[in-house]
């Protein structure tokens, strides 16, 4: 057995040793599967004008149309099945959430790393910025930026790098300034590489620990924050209907008694930033020295 | 002190100006500004005596040094919608956010403190347990999406709770609130709890971490030994001394309440400053948009800036580092 498969089904026995995680882990896979074959896996096709029909607009839960069609969580007010929504919303979401994850991650990291390298005032000004931005609530931060800009896909991706980035960066220095003193650092020193090749090539995977940790935890909170930004019209267009869209959508229907149009976009995205939120901080007890 | 005090001083105010660009670059330079400037249902000649009297026709430089100008005059432009100074509207929709978040900040403090110093003093019990994965589901439920179902059990099906609006003003001591009428109350009550929910979280795991560290300290079985009645002992000794962090933490994290109230205040209809900044984004009421955020960042950099001058205070070390940069 290789050394790095060993090292690899040991990360998996730690894992494990969670139940409630490793369960967690399985559920967003399932979440991750269907959101990736969302057009395979749903009864229907949501978006598709020839099979919607407005007839079956506001069907319950356990329905059924007069052709036989059957609604196990209802329509909404299109009359689109609610499964086959959920889960093209859960695709845009995730989509959306992870897109932008790993733009700040790459961002993040650079600032941070490259912080932690060359220090002096390059450092100070580069970890005051991020400071400044910590000091601001997410969801001001992207509401600034979508206000000032307007709406859009794009729009609401740069919101959420930039809300995520100076997490990114904050761990990756400080994670960074740690491996710095080390003796492969002196040793790719002395062997005269290029300050790029030392900081990505030696540093940085030496510092991804914390910053997958970071990661999963800042991707939950981007599912988050766009699902609310989408809800009050200021995220995603009605072209791209994401869980928050739905969710918005249905409340429209809340005072008629119509919970199920709103509710299970909600339960779905609850499902899914519980489950990365479980897997996250069980990843984040599994790397805390502290703790062992 | 000093002179970190006005580091920290220079900084808000730099911070302030890279905001200012932002917005005004924000909305002048990405769209058409005459689009988004002048009202849609004026006619030829308004359109282009409104472009000459707002210096549209001018450098972008100089449209921008006017704009600071007006913003320090406090003139930040007129709403399309309502006909009145854009700041005159956001000031008036203040005390509505406000009597908002004070009560769920008291809301959270009253259900978070109990629950964390009781899951802090009994880690391994099952409550402790239920309390802990509750405050998890806390943090992952989108706060929007609770109050859609608070509504719906509390107000759609029960009918025990109104769901949208602010109730009947009291005055109490010179103060108008909705806080000093039963009716207002009960219009204040569903909503406060929805955006308390998330700082009922982050509470409780404050609480419990903060109690058991106090629980190992020394004057903790100094006063057991004394024979003081466990009851005594929770009550007194380890509730002062985890308020203290507590209500440093709390405090300082208003803001994020007021930033969050925005949500809260779409879903239940509460007049604040918060719905206004979404309806007039709906309505693309510039003025408005702009002065809205120009004042919630000036709000922002003042309250950073008090909170790191009470924490030179609280926090020697802070103060030391400050002045050796």
């Amino acid at each position: 057995m290789s050394p790095k498969l060993r090292k690899f089904l040991e990360f998996c026995k730690d894992f494990s040793s969670n139940k409630v995680a490793l369960v967690a882990f399985f559920i967003f896979l399932l979440i991750l599967f269907v959101a990736i074959f969302a057009p395979l896996v749903s009864p229907t096709n949501p978006y598709d004008l020839n099979t919607v029909s407005i007839m079956n607009s506001r069907l319950p839960p356990f329905s059924e149309d007069f052709s036989g069609n059957y609604f196990l969580l209802g329509t909404d007010g299109a009359g689109r099945d609610m499964v086959s929504a959920i889960f093209y919303g859960l695709r845009v979401s995730l989509g959306v959430g992870v897109l932008s994850g790993i733009f700040a991650l790459i961002i993040g990291s650079f600032f941070g790393i490259s912080a932690a390298f060359f220090g002096g005032r390059y450092e100070s000004i580069i970890m005051r910025i991020v400071d400044i931005q910590l000091s601001f609530p997410s969801i001001l931060v992207a509401l600034i930026i979508l206000a000032a800009f307007g709406k859009g896909v794009e729009k609401t991706i740069i919101a959420l790098i930039l809300v995520q980035w100076a997490y990114y960066a904050r761990t990756a220095r400080s994670s960074a300034l740690v491996e710095i003193n080390k003796e492969y650092v002196d040793a790719a020193r002395c062997l005269a590489f290029g300050n790029t090749r030392i900081m990505f090539k030696h540093i940085l995977p030496n510092c991804m620990a914390p910053l997958i940790v970071v990661g999963t935890l800042q991707t939950a909170h981007a599912i988050s924050l766009e699902a609310t930004l989408s809800f009050l019209g200021l995220g995603l267009p009605i072209t791209e209907p994401s869980l928050g869209l739905l969710i918005g959508n249905g409340f429209e229907y809340m005072y008629s008694g119509d919970f199920w149009i709103s509710i299970f976009p909600g339960v779905a995205l609850l499902i899914t930033v519980a489950s990365i939120n479980l897997v996250g901080d069980h990843l984040r007890d599994m790397f805390n020295p502290r703790l062992h | 002190m000093t002179a970190f005090i006005c580091t920290r001083f220079a900084q808000s105010i730099l911070v302030l100006f890279i905001m200012s660009l932002l917005v005004f670059g924000g909305v002048n330079l990405v769209g058409d500004p005459v689009e988004m400037l002048i009202n849609p249902e004026a006619d030829q000649a308004e359109v282009e005596r409104v472009i000459r009297e707002l210096g549209l026709d001018r450098p972008v430089t100089e449209q921008y040094w006017y704009f600071l100008v007006n913003a320090f005059k406090g003139d930040l432009g007129s709403s399309f919608i309502f006909g009145e100074s854009a700041l005159k509207l956001i000031i008036q929709r203040m005390p509505a956010t406000l009597e908002l978040a004070l009560f769920s900040l008291f809301i959270s403090l009253i259900i978070a403190i109990p629950l964390g110093i009781y899951a802090g003093y009994n880690p391994d019990s099952k409550a402790s347990k239920v309390i802990m994965a509750g405050s998890i589901l806390g943090f992952s439920m989108p706060t929007f999406w609770v109050g859609i179902i608070f509504i719906m059990i509390f107000a759609v099906q029960l009918g025990w709770l109104p769901s949208t609006g602010r109730g009947e003003i009291g005055t109490f001591m010179g103060i108008n609130s909705s806080l000093f009428t039963l009716n207002g109350l009960s219009h204040v009550f569903l909503p406060a709890l929805n955006l308390a929910l998330f700082k009922i979280s982050s509470v409780i795991r404050l609480t419990r971490a903060g109690t058991r560290e106090i629980i190992l300290q020394d004057y903790i079985t100094f006063a057991r030994s004394k024979g003081i009645s466990e009851k005594r002992v929770v009550l007194i000794h380890v509730l002062k001394n985890i308020l203290i962090p507590i209500v440093t933490v709390v405090g300082l994290e208003f803001g994020s309440l007021i930033a969050f109230s925005t949500v809260t205040e779409t879903v239940f209809a509460w007049p604040g400053m918060g719905k206004l900044i979404i309806d007039s984004i709906y309505n693309l009421d510039r003025p408005v948009i702009v002065a809205y955020l120009m004042i919630i960042v000036t709000f922002f950099v003042f309250l950073n800036l008090i909170v790191d001058i009470i924490y030179t205070f609280l926090d020697p070390r802070v103060r030391i580092k400050g002045d050796h940069q």
